[in-house]
């Protein structure tokens, strides 16, 4: 075994793989195109639930456009066009008798970069569920908000100022406004895109710790250009060049032991 | 198939909510389209009719009497007929003969335009005919002595209190006066504002204070303008009034902070790179700016302003308060005679209670809205033509 | 002597005269060179400096010589004053010449006199405001010295015709004073401004959503060009549609109901101007809610919101701002129109809510004030400057929140950096 550059990394992870792998999410043949222009070929893997599932490659691997296939957040481009199938539990969430408002709802989305709406920190939190009819407002409400940031960690740092604008919080405690208003819904997955990118190392770290407490209750898929990230945090690693899915295995095999030239020649530098 | 994993309650009554919005916003512009389609097409469709004419076909005895006293052909006529011409012809023989000395002696068949009545009556508007004039008029029109010609009257003549006798081509000669003073005062001053501003001034309260001020200048009602006008030009400076130097005047001061505006903007687009390579060279700050600055910035400095001068070409309310809506039968050849422009005749004749003014206005709002639409599209066409790809 | 031979006379003198000087300046420097000087600038910016500051005296004597004659001192013989000129410019000539020299920095003055030139131009654009806010205020103030202000603005009649008696220099002693109480022509500006946004705000903003949220590039390349088209109509073609299509439409329309509206009604002005600013709302609501960043949007679709919701929820209170800001500049508009309401409105202050009646604005009574043969002291003829003053101060009020209000909302989407 040769533990080397990303060994300390896995060595700090708390939780390690679970007894039992249940497929979460299905994914076969997937293509998708940007017109004429192939941004995915033919990928199929599949999403164990109660992980953390790492998508890492070079920028323009097409490792971002995957994620946005899970939540049919691709629907907003007009040229993109998709082949294959996804299931989430068995349900393929193409399916057009299936509205995409609830597979959004089912499966939660974080950004890149934080960006909570421009209104009250309750609001932010409050206006899906009371949208999706989840709860009534007044206190049944107020509850959903007070647990989606204690969910969030986000709870004591502004308990006492909720009608304050979420946009007035900082970078770290905006993005975990972000991912308490995602929990809030009570989604089965949660899609994470490079969501500490734009963080600084000590918000960076908050958020990782989160993500750990995250995947006792959710499936969790988070794309990251940050290598040792994906070592610290997720317990399967996919590997993704050129829009093909070069290599997907457990973190640990996937760091100490890459069977693919590309992989290896990925994380150790000499290709970016 | 009800699917459990995927489910939200009241989704239907969400979606039919989202859809209902869809319409609303989608019947906005909808609204607003026809609304501009509506409005042109009336327009089209009381305009179209003042660009013919009816002439009327009359025989008539030329003697030298009809020079001293054209109005002696209604003797000579039908009586009916004779109603049927227009005053304007009848006044307008004399000079028609003396064009044609050999007319004099001999019965020529002339080509008579017809009165307001006549013509609005065989277009089917509203008229003062009796019964029997028309079942007349109905068979000559059959007969075709009464036929329709293009109506070259409305492009030759200026204003006149008998309708069928009312021209748009004093008022188009006026615009282009106006419009050759607002340009001359306007563009240069303009465009020189800009690039010192934009690439002379130093960046301190003053010239933002300045830029504050024009920018405001560009959304002022432009009556005020009129006001101005009025106030300054007309009354401190004498200034003749209802001249297309005091319109134009009036007007590039209107049209002044659009064109700066403008005129800034392109300079903006110059990339730095361009000044700081001119820098490198050694050349001097106005060299930069004539050579290299100004050339790139050309297109959508023209672009501006030309939109601009279509703008001030349009307008009629800062004209009015310096008394543009004069009664110009003829031509002006200066721009220190009584003038009118375009849009000033077209509000003069909007009130006139005569139906064929109507159709005139229409026509008249017709030509004017064409050469501000072309205006429009050679700017476009500069802009995109032109337009610099870094 | 007309103005226009003056003119070329001039300009026969002045352009040999700087020809000749550029030779000179050139030839000069020329001459240097070809001795061994290094001269500071090259030969032909020697010229053009020769010839400039040449031209340059002449004009500035020509010019304050018709000024002097515009203000009334007694008139200077115009073929003198170019003569003058002509021979200023001469001595001018000869001066520059005795002092060209190796070290003479020709193109440093050339500089500064075209950059004074190009100040001199920016000069003339900003005394266009205060000449405006002069002549106006001016004028207001010795309509305010006749009549009361406080009367001006909170009396209720208005009924200047013994103004006008006075006006028309006739002994107006026996007849009533005039009453210039202004309210209810403002009252009927913000009513028919009222009606107009009633109409505007709606298809405005709507369509501004529909362009930039529902829109296909093509359709949207379509119908801006459309928006511009209505934006480009001149408003004397408004008034005239609004006075002869949309009246009697009107008319006939409520007649139906029972209801008797006039043809001069504050509805049927109201609408059409609010149709005049449609596009205005439009295309600038259309440039905020599409400066709404696309990531802040996503968040709500990824919750699971219908596009509708997260309109409602995040775009619209995002892009707030700059609505309010174009439904500003749109009131603003609407109250400075002219033509429309000239047009389509009435001559009678009319102190009432039926939208069905005729009403009178303020544009039209400073339009009604200034085209009669009155003099130009009269009152009446004051009361319109009075009138300006006010739609001056309240439109420049509003055009400067908006103004400000979009800038620092284009700011905050632009210069945000997370």
């Amino acid at each position: 075994m040769k533990k080397d550059l990303v060994s300390g990394a896995l060595d700090n992870r708390k939780e390690s793989i679970y007894a039992e792998d249940i497929v979460k999410i299905k994914t076969q043949n997937l293509s998708l195109y940007y017109g004429e222009k192939e941004a995915l070929k033919s990928i199929t893997m599949d999403i164990y639930a109660n992980k953390i599932t790492a998508l890492i490659g070079p920028s323009g691997c097409g490792k971002s456009t995957l994620l946005r296939c899970f939540n049919r957040m691709n629907d907003l481009v007009p040229s993109c066009s998709i082949k294959g199938l996804i299931e989430a539990d068995g349900n393929n969430i193409y399916d057009p008798k299936i509205d995409v408002v609830a597979v959004r709802k089912k499966i939660g989305m974080v950004f890149q970069q934080p960006n909570p709406f421009p209104k009250s920190i309750y609001e932010n939190i409050a206006y899906a569920p009371l949208m999706h009819d989840m709860v009534k407002k007044g206190k049944e409400c107020d509850e959903l908000v007070e647990k989606s940031l204690r969910g969030a960690g986000l709870w004591e740092e502004v308990k006492d100022q909720l009608q304050k604008p979420g946009t007035a919080l900082s970078g770290g405690q905006q993005q975990r406004l972000c991912i308490a208003r995602t929990i809030a819904v009570e989604p089965d997955i949660i899609l994470m895109d490079e969501p500490t990118s734009a963080l600084d190392p000590l918000s960076t770290k908050v958020i990782e710790n989160l993500m750990l407490e995250l995947k006792k209750h959710y499936t969790i898929i988070i794309v990251t250009h940050n290598m040792q990230q994906a070592a610290r945090v997720s317990d399967k690693t996919a590997f993704m060049y050129l829009g093909e899915l070069i290599e997907y295995n457990d973190t640990e095999e996937f760091f100490v032991n890459p069977k693919e030239k590309l992989t290896e020649a990925y994380i150790t530098g000499k290709m970016g | 198939m009800k699917n459990d994993y995927f489910y939200i309650p009241q989704i239907e009554k969400r979606n039919a909510k989202a859809k209902r919005f869809h319409i609303l916003v989608s019947s906005a512009i909808i609204t607003t389209m026809a609304f501009l389609f509506f409005f042109l097409f009336t327009i089209i469709k009381e305009g179209i009719p003042a660009f013919k004419q009816s002439y009327i076909q009359v025989d008539i005895e030329i003697t030298q009497e009809l020079v001293e006293n054209p109005y002696a052909i209604n003797a000579t006529l039908d009586k009916d007929i004779a109603k049927f011409i227009s005053r304007s012809w009848t006044r307008s023989l004399p000079s028609q003969i003396e064009k044609n000395p050999d007319w004099i002696g001999k019965t020529v068949s002339l080509s008579a335009l017809t009165n307001a009545d006549v013509d609005q009556y065989l277009k089917g508007n509203n008229h003062k005919l009796s019964q029997d004039q028309q079942q007349k008029l109905d068979k000559m029109y059959e007969d075709g002595i009464i036929e329709f010609k293009f109506n070259k009257i409305f492009f030759t003549t200026g204003d006149s209190k008998i309708p069928e006798n009312a021209g748009f081509f004093s008022a188009m000669v006026g615009s282009v006066l106006t419009m050759l003073v607002t340009m001359l005062i306007a563009v240069p001053i303009g465009l020189m504002t800009a690039i010192y501003l934009e690439e002379f001034a130093p960046d301190n309260k003053f010239t933002q204070f300045i830029e504050i001020n024009i920018n405001n200048l560009a959304a002022i009602p432009s009556i005020l303008f009129g006001l101005l006008g009025l106030a300054i030009f007309i009354n401190f400076f004498g200034v003749p009034r209802s001249t297309p130097f005091v319109g134009g005047l009036t007007l590039a001061l209107m049209s002044l902070p659009i064109i700066i505006v403008s005129a800034k903007a392109a300079l903006k687009t110059v990339p730095e790179s361009i000044r700081q390579a001119g820098i490198g060279l050694g050349l001097t700050k106005w060299q930069i700016t004539r050579d290299h600055v100004f050339p790139l910035a050309l297109p959508g400095m023209l672009t501006g302003s030309i939109i601009a001068l279509a703008q001030a070409l349009g307008e009629t309310a800062p004209l009015i308060i310096v008394g543009m809506i004069a009664f110009v039968p003829d031509a002006s050849t200066s721009i220190f005679n009584a003038a009118t422009v375009m849009p000033a005749q077209i509000y003069t004749w909007s009130g006139m209670p005569e139906g064929m003014y109507i159709e005139k206005t229409s026509a008249a709002i017709m030509l004017l809205l064409g050469v501000l639409l072309s205006l429009n599209a050679i700017a476009i066409y500069l802009r995109k033509k032109f337009q610099p790809k870094w | 002597m007309t103005a226009q031979s003056i003119f070329l006379l001039f300009l026969g003198g002045l352009v040999p005269l700087m020809f000749i000087a550029y030779i000179i300046g050139k030839n000069k420097a020329l001459k240097m060179i070809q001795c061994g000087h290094k001269t500071h600038s090259q030969a032909t910016q020697y010229g053009w400096f020769s010839a400039l500051y040449t031209g340059l005296p002449v004009i500035l004597v020509m010019v304050a010589g018709v000024l002097a004659s515009l203000f009334g001192v007694d008139a200077i013989p115009k073929p003198m004053l170019i003569v003058v000129a002509l021979v200023v410019g001469v001595v001018a000539l000869l001066v520059i010449q005795k002092s060209i020299t190796k070290d003479t920095k020709a193109r440093d003055n050339i500089e500064s006199l075209i950059k004074g030139v190009l100040l001199f131009a920016t000069f003339i654009s900003v005394l266009t405001t205060f000449g405006i806010l002069f002549s106006i205020v001016f004028e207001a103030f010795h309509f305010f010295q006749r009549e009361s202000f406080w009367h001006f603005i909170t009396g209720t009649q208005w009924d200047p015709d013994t103004a006008f008696l006075e006006g028309a220099s006739r002994d107006a002693s026996m007849a009533a004073a005039a009453k210039f109480g202004a309210v209810p022509i403002f009252a009927g500006t913000f009513y028919i401004t009222f009606i107009a946004m009633l109409v505007a705000v709606p298809l405005g903003v709507l369509g501004a959503i529909f362009m930039s949220e529902y829109a296909s590039s093509k359709i949207r390349n379509t119908i801006k060009p459309l928006l511009e088209i209505l934006a480009g109509i001149p408003t004397v073609v408004y008034g005239f549609f609004a006075a002869i299509t949309v009246a009697p439409i009107l008319v006939n329309l409520f007649a139906k109901f029972g209801l008797s509206a006039s043809y001069e009604s504050a509805l049927g002005a109201g609408i059409v101007m609010g149709i005049m600013i449609v596009p205005i709302i439009a295309s600038l609501s259309d440039d905020v809610i599409s400066s709404v960043p696309q990531k802040t949007k996503n968040g709500a679709l990824a919750l699971g919101m219908t596009k509708a919701e997260t309109i409602k929820f995040v775009t619209l209170p995002s892009a707030m701002p700059g609505i309010i800001a174009s439904v500003l500049l749109g009131v603003s508009r609407a109250l400075g129109e002219t033509m429309i309401v000239v047009m389509a409105a009435s001559l009678r202050p009319n102190l009432t809510w039926n939208p069905l009646e005729d009403m009178t604005t303020v544009t039209v009574k400073i339009v009604e004030a200034l085209t009669g043969d009155q003099e130009f002291n009269s009152s009446l003829t004051l009361s319109a400057f009075a009138l300006g003053l006010i739609l001056f101060v309240v439109t420049l009020v509003i055009n400067i929140i908006s103004v400000q209000t979009i800038r620092s909302f284009h700011k905050k989407y632009k210069i945000s950096t997370l």
